[in-house]
C-alpha cells in the first residue's frame, strides 16, 4: 500500500535519507525542516502518516506533535518519532505528547517501512 | 554520482560545513554573554545533526567525538553545568576538532586518537563526564525501539470509544476477556488457562488484544496492526463486543472492544511480539502458541455466546474496515465532554516541558485549539532577531528555494556566457564595420542585446559567489590557536562576512588570509603586559572585514597593536642588504619593504610564524588572484592590511596593447602607470640593455616584442609607450610596447589544459574581432628577463 508520509527533520541530510527510503518503498515522502514548517506543509496535504525529528529550532518534535494533535482534523494522523536518543524518559515525553511510535535513528529502511505499515497500514 | 546513497553522503558533508557554521556563531554567541536556552540549543542541535548524520554513515569515529561533545552540550542545555569563558574557550577546540573529523571522514583520511584526545580530556575535566562506556548499541543501525513499556498509565482513564451501532448491547463479560488496565476493571479473568503444558509447535498464535484508550489517542490503529500480522501468516480475527454496554450507560472514557485472533504462521514469537511495539503498555495483550490440537477446534476460541463481528482480513475488502475505522474517525471528536480534548493538557505536560510551545489551552472545555498561531509567536518570542544567522534560519517560512548544482555545471554556464560576451562584441564589431548608423534598428537592438549579455554575465558570476562567512569563520580558529601559541588574549572581530565573493577566490584566500591573522596575532599585537604598560585594553583586537567597492571585494585585516616599527624595519632592510644605507624611504616604502622576499622569513619570529612563508608569499598569492594588497600603519594604534580583489576570475579588466602586428592583453592591476618615452627618459647601459629614469629611479626597459620573440630589439625606443609594472617584490619594471588599444573586461580562457605552462603569458582570450590574444603574466615576463639581465650580472633592481 502506497502511503504518503510528512518526513520532518531539520537535518537535509536526514530528509534526504528519508526520502529516499520513502521513495524507494513506493511511498510519497513530504518533506519539511522543522515542526513550523510541517504544520504548514500539513496545510496543504494529508498525509497517511508522520515521522518527526524531535530536536530542532523554531518548533521541536514536541511541540510539533502537540499541535498536531490538538488540531481536530489531524488527531488521528499516526506520528513516528525519529530520534538518536533510546532513553526511556525521551520515549516518555514522545507518548505523552501524542506519538503513535519511536524509530532510533540511524533507521534501517526496511524496519522505517515496517513501522510505517504498522501505524498507517 | 548515480548512487543515491553516495550523493546523500557528499550533501552531509555539505551540511556539516553549514552545521559547524552554525556551531561557531552560536559558540561565538555564547562568548559574547548570550546564555539563552535557543543560543545554546543552535550549538547543542549543530553537534546532534553531525552525529545523527555521521551515524547513517558509520562514521562511528566522527559519531564518537560528536557524542561526547553533544553531552557536554547537553549539560549545558539543562543547566547543569554553566559554561564560562575558559570552558567556551574548549567548547571552540571541540568545535575545531570535530570539523577537524567531519573533513578527514569525508577525504577518508584516518582518524587519530591524537586528535581527539587533548579536547576530550579538557572537556571532561570541565563538564567532569566519566568516560562513558561507549553506547555503541545506539548506534548501530538497529531500526525501531521497542521499549515504549511503563507507558500506559499517561493514557489510561482517558479518551473514549465511540458509540458504536450494534445490537444486543447487555451482554456478560465472556471469559477471555481481561480487565487489567481498564479504570474500573473488575476482575482479572485467567486468560492463560488453556496454556497448560501444551508444548508451542509453532504453527502458529492466539492473540488476545484489548486496546486501552490511550492506544487510539496516541495515533495507533489496530486494524493496521491486524494488517502487519496477516502479513507473517493466516490470520482470523473476531471483535467482541460484549463488554459494550446500552447505549445510555456507555461510559466514554472506558474501552469496550476487545480481539481475539488466530495467527497461522511459521514466525517465531518475537515476529509477532515486534507488530505490537507500538502498542506496549496502551493494551492488555497476550500471545501464547497453540497447538495443532488446539487447531482442531477450528477456532481455538472459545465460545462466545455473544454476538461478535468476524473479521475476515482481506485486502480491499471494504466492510472489513468499517468498525475500527469509525473508531480512527470519531474517537475523541465524538466524545461526550470531558473525553480527550480535556484529558490533553495533562498528558502533555511532561512533554510541554521540554517543547518552546508553552502549551497553554485555556480551558478544557474549549478543546481543540487551532495550533499555528500561538506557535508562531511562540517560536519568535523565543528567537531575538538580532543575530544575523538566525534570521536567515527564521526567514523562509516556505521550503527553502536552494538548488544544489554541480560545479561543472555552473562552470559550463560561466564558460558559455564567457563565448557569449566574445560573440557579442563581435557582432558589434561588424555592425560598426558594416557601417550602420547609431540610430538604425540594428544598432539599438544590439545595444540591449549588450545590455543584457552583461546582466547574464553578472547573475552567471552570481552563482559562483558565496559568502566570504565560512573563511572568517576558519580565521577564528587561527586567532584562537595563535593567540594561545604566543600567550596573548586576542577577540577576533569580523564585519561584511556576507558579502558574497568568488568560490574559488574564497578558496585560494584561505591560506594568505591565514598567514596574515598569524602575523597579526603574532607580529601586530603587543604583548598583554606592554598594552597593559601603555593603556591599551588588555585583551588585543584583531578585525577582519569584507565589503564591495567599486566591482571589487575589498578585505581589511587590521589589528590595534603598536603600528609597524619603522626605524627597525628599515634597519633590518638595510641589515639584509634589500636597501641601500643612502636610501630616503617615506613611511609608505618602508610599510611596503614587509612585502620584500627575505625580509619576514628572519626569525625573531616564535614558532608560530615561522613557517617560511613571508609577506612576499602572501603578497604574490593575492596578486595571482587578479587583487591588490596595501598597508596603512599608525604608530601605537595599530595596522591594517588591505585586499582588493576582483570579483571573479572569470573576467579580467585588461589593456589591450599591441606589440609587433600582435594583440595582447596586460591585466590592469599589474600596470602602476603609462607614459611615452621622451629621449632623456632613456639611458643606455650596454648594446641591448636600457633603462628608463623616472622620478629619480632607474627601471629597467623590456621590449615586450622582443622577449616574446617578435622581434629583434629596436636600436631606439624614444617615442615608445611604456607600461610601468609593479613588480610583487616592489621591484618595477618598463614594458614597451608600440600602442595602446583598449580596456576592457576580457574573459579568461585558460591555454595550460592544451599547452601547458608558457612562460610570461598566463592565458588567452577571444578579443571582439574574434581574434584570440594572449594575456600577458608580467611579472612572470619580467622575472625571466631579470633572471638574464642578472647573467649579464647587471642589476638594477633598486629603484625605490
Amino acid at each position: 500500500m502506497s502511503l504518503e508520509v510528512l518526513a520532518v527533520d531539520d537535518s537535509r541530510t536526514m530528509r534526504d535519507m528519508l526520502n529516499l527510503a520513502l521513495s524507494s518503498a513506493g511511498f510519497t515522502a513530504h518533506l519539511a525542516d522543522d515542526g513550523l514548517h510541517g504544520l504548514e506543509v500539513l496545510e496543504d496535504i494529508e498525509p497517511d502518516v508522520i515521522i518527526t525529528d524531535i530536536n530542532m529550532p523554531r518548533l521541536d518534535g514536541f511541540g510539533f506533535i502537540d499541535a498536531v494533535r490538538r488540531e481536530e482534523k489531524w488527531a488521528r494522523i499516526p506520528i513516528l518519532v525519529l530520534t538518536t536518543e533510546s532513553a526511556d524518559e525521551l520515549k516518555a515525553k514522545a507518548r505523552a505528547a501524542g506519538a503513535t511510535g519511536w524509530i532510533v535513528k540511524p533507521f534501517d529502511p526496511a524496519k522505517l517501512v515496517k513501522a510505517l505499515q504498522m501505524v498507517a497500514g | 554520482m548515480s548512487d543515491p546513497m553516495a550523493e546523500i553522503r557528499a550533501s552531509f558533508f555539505i551540511e556539516c560545513e553549514e552545521l559547524l557554521e552554525s556551531l561557531q556563531d552560536g559558540l561565538q554567541m555564547m562568548d559574547d554573554g548570550e546564555s539563552d536556552s535557543e543560543t545554546i540549543n543552535i550549538v547543542f542541535r549543530a553537534v546532534h545533526s553531525i552525529k545523527g548524520g555521521a551515524g547513517a554513515f558509520g562514521l562511528n569515529d566522527l559519531v564518537h567525538f560528536a557524542h561526547r561533545f553533544e553531552t557536554a552540550m547537553d549539560e549545558v542545555r539543562t543547566g547543569r553545568f554553566v559554561p564560562d569563558g575558559e570552558a567556551i574557550k574548549i567548547f571552540f577546540a571541540c568545535a575545531d576538532v570535530l570539523g577537524d573529523l567531519v573533513r578527514a571522514s569525508r577525504d577518508e583520511t584516518p582518524i587519530l586518537d591524537e586528535m581527539t584526545a587533548p579536547v576530550l580530556d579538557s572537556l571532561e575535566r570541565l563538564v567532569g563526564m566519566e568516560e562513558e562506556v561507549e553506547e555503541e548499541v545506539e548506534f548501530v543501525p538497529a531500526g525501531i525501539a521497542l521499549d515504549l513499556g511503563g507507558l500506559g498509565d499517561l493514557g489510561g482513564g482517558m479518551g473514549d470509544l465511540p458509540p458504536l451501532d450494534l445490537p444486543a448491547l447487555d451482554m456478560p463479560s465472556p471469559d477471555l476477556l481481561s480487565a487489567d488496565g481498564l479504570p474500573e476493571g473488575s476482575e482479572t479473568p485467567d486468560v492463560a488457562g488453556d496454556n497448560d503444558a501444551q508444548a508451542a509447535l509453532g504453527k502458529g498464535f492466539k492473540i488476545h488484544f484489548l486496546p486501552e484508550p490511550a492506544l487510539f489517542i496516541s495515533g495507533n490503529e489496530p486494524l493496521y496492526l491486524f494488517r502487519a500480522l496477516r502479513d507473517l501468516g493466516d490470520l482470523t480475527v473476531r471483535c467482541d463486543t460484549s463488554r459494550l454496554p446500552a447505549a445510555e450507560a456507555l461510559a466514554a472514557e472506558t474501552g469496550y472492544l476487545s480481539w481475539s485472533l488466530v495467527l497461522l504462521t511459521e514466525e517465531p514469537e518475537t515476529a509477532v511480539r515486534d507488530v505490537f511495539e507500538f502498542v506496549d503498555g496502551l493494551c492488555v495483550l497476550t500471545i501464547e502458541p497453540i497447538t495443532n490440537a488446539a487447531l482442531d477446534g477450528s477456532m481455538a476460541l472459545p465460545d462466545l455466546d455473544v454476538p461478535s463481528a468476524q473479521i475476515p482480513l482481506a485486502p480491499g475488502d471494504s466492510a472489513e474496515t468499517a468498525p475500527v475505522e469509525t473508531i480512527a474517525a470519531e474517537a475523541p471528536p465524538s466524545s461526550p465532554a470531558q473525553a480527550a480534548p480535556a484529558a490533553l493538557p495533562d498528558r502533555l505536560a511532561p512533554g510541554a516541558a521540554a517543547a518552546p510551545i508553552p502549551a497553554p489551552i485555556p480551558a478544557p472545555a474549549a478543546a481543540p485549539v487551532a495550533p499555528p498561531a500561538p506557535i508562531e509567536s511562540a517560536a519568535e518570542s523565543t528567537e531575538p532577531s538580532d543575530a544575523p544567522s538566525r534570521e536567515a534560519k527564521n526567514a523562509p517560512t516556505q521550503p527553502r528555494a536552494t538548488v544544489r548544482v554541480d560545479l561543472e555545471r555552473v562552470d559550463r554556464l560561466v564558460n558559455l556566457v564567457g563565448e557569449l560576451v566574445i560573440n557579442q562584441a563581435m557582432l558589434s564589431q561588424s555592425v560598426t564595420e558594416a557601417g550602420l548608423p547609431a540610430n538604425s534598428a540594428v544598432s539599438t537592438g544590439l545595444e540591449e542585446f549588450l545590455q543584457l549579455t552583461r546582466d547574464i554575465q553578472e547573475s552567471v558570476m552570481m552563482i559562483r559567489a558565496q559568502p566570504i562567512k565560512s573563511l572568517f569563520q576558519r580565521m577564528g580558529r587561527i586567532v584562537r590557536e595563535a593567540s594561545a601559541a604566543v600567550n596573548k588574549d586576542v577577540r577576533l572581530h569580523t564585519d561584511g562576512e556576507n558579502t558574497e565573493v568568488d568560490k574559488t577566490v574564497i578558496e585560494r584566500l584561505a591560506d594568505p588570509l591565514t598567514h596574515m591573522i598569524r602575523n597579526a596575532v603574532d607580529h601586530g599585537l603587543e604583548t598583554t603586559e606592554k598594552r597593559v604598560a601603555s593603556g591599551k585594553p588588555r585583551n588585543g583586537h584583531v578585525t577582519l572585514t569584507a565589503q564591495h567597492r567599486s566591482g571589487r571585494i575589498v578585505i581589511d585585516v587590521s589589528d590595534d597593536g603598536g603600528g609597524i616599527n619603522r626605524p627597525r624595519v628599515l634597519e633590518k632592510a638595510i641589515e639584509k642588504g634589500l636597501v641601500s644605507p643612502e636610501a630616503q624611504l617615506s613611511d609608505g616604502e618602508i610599510d611596503n619593504l614587509l612585502f620584500l622576499p627575505g625580509f619576514s622569513t628572519a626569525a625573531e619570529v616564535s614558532a608560530l610564524s615561522g613557517r617560511g612563508v613571508g609577506m612576499d608569499v602572501v603578497k604574490s598569492s593575492i596578486q595571482s588572484l587578479g587583487g591588490r594588497i596595501a598597508i596603512t600603519s599608525v604608530e601605537g594604534k595599530g595596522t591594517t592590511f588591505s585586499i582588493s580583489l576582483p570579483l571573479t576570475l572569470a573576467v579580467l579588466d585588461g589593456m589591450v596593447v599591441r606589440v609587433a602586428g600582435e594583440t595582447l592583453v596586460v591585466p590592469l592591476n599589474a600596470i602602476l602607470e603609462t607614459l611615452t618615452l621622451t629621449d632623456d627618459d632613456i639611458k643606455q647601459l650596454g648594446p641591448e640593455t636600457h633603462v628608463v629614469q623616472l622620478r629619480g629611479g632607474f627601471v629597467p626597459l623590456l621590449d615586450l616584442g622582443a622577449e616574446l620573440g617578435y622581434r629583434t630589439p629596436e636600436q631606439s625606443y624614444v617615442g615608445g609607450i611604456v607600461l610601468l609594472i609593479g613588480q610583487e617584490d616592489g621591484h618595477r619594471a618598463a614594458l614597451v610596447v608600440d600602442a595602446i588599444e583598449d580596456q576592457r573586461q576580457v574573459v579568461i580562457k585558460g591555454l595550460e589544459g592544451s599547452y601547458g605552462r608558457v612562460p610570461g603569458i598566463a592565458a588567452a582570450t577571444i578579443l571582439g574581432d574574434g581574434q584570440i590574444a594572449l594575456i600577458l603574466d608580467p611579472m612572470d615576463l619580467i622575472s625571466q628577463a631579470s633572471g638574464r639581465t642578472k647573467d649579464r650580472s647587471l642589476s638594477l633592481s633598486h629603484a625605490g
